[in-house]
């Protein structure tokens, strides 16, 4: 998504005074309007989709919310148990996949933007990288479960956390490859000039001038990966207990909301829907952030 | 590069908190999933060990214990025989299940329609297509059924659920066994799939006209309306607890090898006819003896003191017999490096 | 030594995403030996006699994202007009941000939200009024036929084409957005209404990048799990009837590998249609890339 100026503002409308309005054909004017209908019409379709999924997760998840969905760990149904481990768990997750994710995305965005603009290296991983953004989340979780969980001996923490990480790299790739080519190739020049060397031009002038654009797609990579249910099922599998340990199975929300859900029991259930609730709020959060910080960039 | 350091902080904190009770972690089965949180719990407070066990489906749980990625494997179908041995497993049962079949029916009141097992692998192999059908009618004098199309709901998820009730099928009706089969998946002649025992009851609600089939537990605890099934005596009967031990109180255990016993369609005027066990698969070959030891020491006390909880839960326990004779198996067959007994 | 860690970076992503597909090939080769090629032709799932074939699978994939795609273009388009043309200048930002939310929201929220919501109202709402309707026309009336489950191609197309809508919102803005001010002014300033400037100047000048928007939002429809997988009703057959169940690669994937054994020829098939739809999204994605790269790189 490239972010170019908004020039449209400075565009006087359609005639707006009564003569030339009059002097236009009826039919042209109708279909106008007509179109114009239709635009305000899909527009506020949209909108609705957006408020009748939060309104719905209001209306179900409120009713779960307590102090003790923050404070207690899954229990068995009957025995008030909350979503302690499954937030823990995934903020643990979440962030982690991120941390590992992020640099080696920053760096394969940094060559794509400054190092391989048009070799075939470059064109072959900027590709790949697009096709690893819309690839199904639930191979990745395959592929690393052949990897790491089988030859193991046992689902972990860890390995949730790197197939997460595959999934942040290619969307950290593309915010900072589209961040690093906004910058003026003069600004380039002028560091270049002064006799720095390339990567110190990159490091200290490029990052900092992309910087707003990059936290921007690391947020967004955050926010996709925290809600991401198919490639921890089979990593890090969950746990119903407390646990931190990153060699052993870890619960998530997602997850633990995948698997509440569908259960006989109501207080999972509702359990369920308070966990879709938070998380749903949560990611949403981080979006608007992240627009933010983008936006005090400019 | 503040989120590697916060991440770094957090991760280091993982580690660090890792010192932890004794954890077994255990993974298949959906269909007995809340009873063995809910045993977990109870056992945790009673001896301090802790249990993480994640459904996951029961092919995946024999996948898991094949792979010894976990310390147990939880299956409700019963393991291939050939297969136990060249993974080097040991199965035995740990509580006992029923499926029931229910419908949308208008007008109708749970367990007052009356069908038998030929009945519904012709509504499930698109037979008999309305609930107005002569064979309906005949066998439920006194109840108005519509001129409506009968609507079959099945799992769409590979399920222990489905290869119980298709095992059903296939006893009561030959078309079935050949055409069709038994797995945990098959091939649906008619009808339509919906994911989970939930998506089944919210398809078969949101549908006029519908049958499906559910885990026991699941429809009585979302007061689905079910219906009444002819058993092998002959006898109409309705889901219920005690339908389900006369059922399992039927079964030859003592014949049955790998404790796979049969409780499908079994004899005696009283039986639920689509009742089975779930079961545990533990390597026989642990590297780490101890955690075989831990799963064993759990189901132990799981036999010892679970019974009242599982039935809470609208389990049914396994017969005191059954129990003592896997406990002789565990001595016999379950052997650390030293040569003594596990448990 | 910077340069050789971004180079060293770029390539580490594509042999990744290399061994991601090479993994799924090899995984896949005993059930294109036991089959052959004529897999992706045969309409046939037996787990009980090991039969497998994934025409099912791969035209519901196809189906479901290409009516997806006829549900969200049109809408998308509507609010990109309505974002770029129509909308005050204070409501384009927060409107904007709203649409582009629904991006953010997990896709097993969407799956819940389908479920719980949007097949209620098509099995007791839409899905009986047009059986009775449309289905009894002579010619079309087919595609509307069958009992009301709710689930079933169109609910899925539905849930996805709401997916979608903001990816393609979002490029179709920016693309407009590229249109040189001095186009569109000349066209006002000779008379034309508002959908005038759009038809003739906007569509005619960002045809090809809006083509490529689309197919980007194609590959994200083609790969989506969680969502599709409540909806769909999930049934190994051919329907001819829009609201008769079916299944995509991702679904089946889904739902049969927690009950695929070990070295199966189940598992084997699933991996397979996972080598496939990764081919397929190959395909999109270089044609989307191929339409978008001359304007927005431009």
């Amino acid at each position: 998504m490239s972010a170019t100026t908004m020039g449209s503002g400075a565009i006087p409308g359609p005639a707006k005074d009564e003569k030339t309005s009059l002097a236009l054909g009826r039919s042209r004017h109708r279909a106008n309007v007509i179109v114009k209908t239709l635009c305000v019409a899909a527009t506020l379709i949209g909108l609705v989709f957006l408020a009748s999924i939060l309104f719905t997760l209001l209306w179900r998840g409120i009713g779960g919310l307590s102090l003790a969905v923050f404070t207690t760990s899954t229990l068995p149904p009957g025995s008030n148990g909350g979503l302690l481990n499954a937030i823990v768990g995934s903020l643990i997750q979440t962030v982690l996949g991120a941390a590992i994710g992020t640099p080696i995305g920053l760096m394969v965005g940094t060559y794509l933007a400054e190092y391989a603009q048009n070799s075939t290296l470059g064109n072959a991983v900027r590709f790949v990288s697009d096709v690893l953004l819309s690839a199904p989340s639930i191979l990745i979780g395959l592929f690393v479960y052949t990897l790491l969980v089988e030859p193991f001996d046992g689902f972990s923490g860890i390995a949730g956390c790197l197939a997460l990480a595959v999934i942040v790299i290619p969307i950290v790739v593309r915010t900072t490859e589209d961040m690093l080519r906004l910058i003026p190739n003069t600004l380039r020049e002028a560091v270049i000039g002064l006799g720095a060397p390339k990567w110190k031009m990159i490091t200290l002038v490029c990052y900092r001038a992309a910087r707003e654009g990059i936290a921007t797609g690391v947020l967004l990579a955050i926010a996709r990966v925290a809600g991401e249910t198919a490639p921890l099922l089979f990593t890090s599998l969950g746990n119903l207990n407390w646990s931190v340990d990153l060699t052993k199975p870890m619960a998530s929300l997602p997850v633990t909301i995948y698997q509440y859900a569908g259960s006989a029991f109501e207080d999972w259930v509702q359990l369920a829907w308070a966990g879709a609730l938070l998380i749903t709020f949560g990611v949403l959060a981080i979006n608007i952030i992240a627009r933010v910080v983008l936006r005090g960039g400019k | 590069m503040k989120f590697a350091t916060t991440a770094l902080a957090i991760g280091l904190a993982g580690f660090i908190g890792a010192a932890q009770a004794q954890q077994i972690t255990g993974a298949g089965a959906t269909f007995p999933a809340p009873v063995y949180a809910k045993w977990g719990e109870a056992a945790k407070a009673a001896s301090g060990m802790e249990l993480n066990y994640q459904a996951i489906g029961s092919g995946g749980g024999q996948n898991q214990i094949t792979n010894r990625t976990v310390d147990f494997g939880a299956s409700d179908a019963p393991m291939d025989p050939a297969k136990l041995e060249s993974a080097k497993l040991l199965q035995f049962p740990s509580v006992m299940g029923a499926v029931v079949i229910i419908v949308n029916l208008p007008g109708v009141a749970s367990n007052q329609l009356k069908i038998d097992g030929p009945m519904l692998a012709e509504i499930y192999q698109g037979k008999i297509t309305k609930w107005n059908d002569p064979k309906i009618v005949e066998m439920n004098r006194g109840v108005t059924l519509p001129n409506r199309a009968i609507a079959p709901v099945y799992r769409a998820d590979g399920s222990g659920t489905t290869f119980v009730y298709a095992s059903y099928l296939a006893a009561v009706d030959e078309t079935w066994k050949t055409k069709v089969g038994v797995a945990t998946s098959v091939k649906w002649p008619t009808g339509a799939g919906a994911k989970g025992n939930d998506g089944v009851a919210a398809t078969v609600q949101n549908t006029q006209g519908a049958i499906g089939y559910v885990e026991y537990a699941y429809a009585k605890l979302n007061k689905l309306p079910t219906v009444q099934l002819r058993n092998k005596a002959g006898q109409f009967v309705s889901p219920s607890a005690e339908s389900f031990s006369a059922a399992a109180s039927q079964g030859d255990w003592a014949g049955a090898k790998n404790y796979a016993v049969n409780l499908i369609d079994l004899a005696g005027e009283k039986s639920w006819p689509i009742v089975s066990a779930t079961f545990i698969l533990v390597p026989r070959d642990p590297k780490e003896p101890q955690r075989v030891a831990n799963v064993l020491k759990f189901f132990d006390w799981v036999y010892q003191n679970g019974d009242p909880i599982a039935v809470n839960m609208e389990y049914t326990p396994l017969p005191a017999g059954v129990k003592a004779a896997v406990r002789s198996t565990w001595r016999n067959e379950l052997k650390g490096p030293d040569g003594k007994p596990l448990s | 030594m910077f340069a050789g860690l971004a180079r060293f970076s770029g390539i580490f992503v594509l042999i990744l995403l290399g061994a991601i597909i090479v993994g799924l090939f090899l995984g896949g080769e005993a059930a294109l030996r036991a089959f052959g090629p004529f897999f992706v032709a045969d309409t046939e799932w037996d787990p009980v006699q090991q039969l497998f074939g994934g025409l099912v699978p791969i035209y519901g994939t196809l189906i479901t994202s290409v009516l997806a795609l006829t549900f969200a273009v049109p809408i998308a388009f509507g609010i990109a007009f309505y974002l770029t043309e129509l909308a005050p200048q204070w409501a384009r930002r927060p409107i904007g941000t709203a649409i582009e939310l629904l991006a953010a929201v997990p896709s097993i929220i969407y799956g819940m939200w389908g479920f719980f919501v949007v097949v209620p109202l098509m099995a007791q709402y839409v899905q009986p009024w047009a059986i009775d309707t449309i289905g009894e026309m002579p010619v079309i009336g087919f595609l509307f036929q069958g009992p009301p489950f709710g689930t079933g191609i169109l609910t899925a197309s539905l849930i996805l084409g709401i997916m979608i809508i903001p990816f393609i919102a979002a490029t179709m803005r920016d693309v407009f957005e590229t249109v040189p001010p001095v186009y569109k002014e000349s066209a006002y300033g000779v008379g034309c209404t508002t959908w005038e400037v759009m038809r003739s100047i906007v569509i005619p000048y960002t045809r090809v990048s809006v083509v490529g928007g689309i197919m980007l939002g194609l590959g994200r429809a083609l790969g989506e799990t969680m969502a599709v997988t409540f909806v769909i009703g999930n049934t190994n057959r051919i329907a001819t009837s829009l609201f008769g169940p079916g299944n995509t690669i991702a679904s089946i994937v889904a739902l049969e590998f927690p009950e695929s054994e070990a070295h199966s020829l189940k598992l084997s098939s699933l991996l397979l249609l996972g080598f496939i739809l990764f081919i397929i999204s190959f395909i999109v994605l270089a044609i989307s890339r191929a339409l978008l790269r001359p304007r927005l790189k431009g």
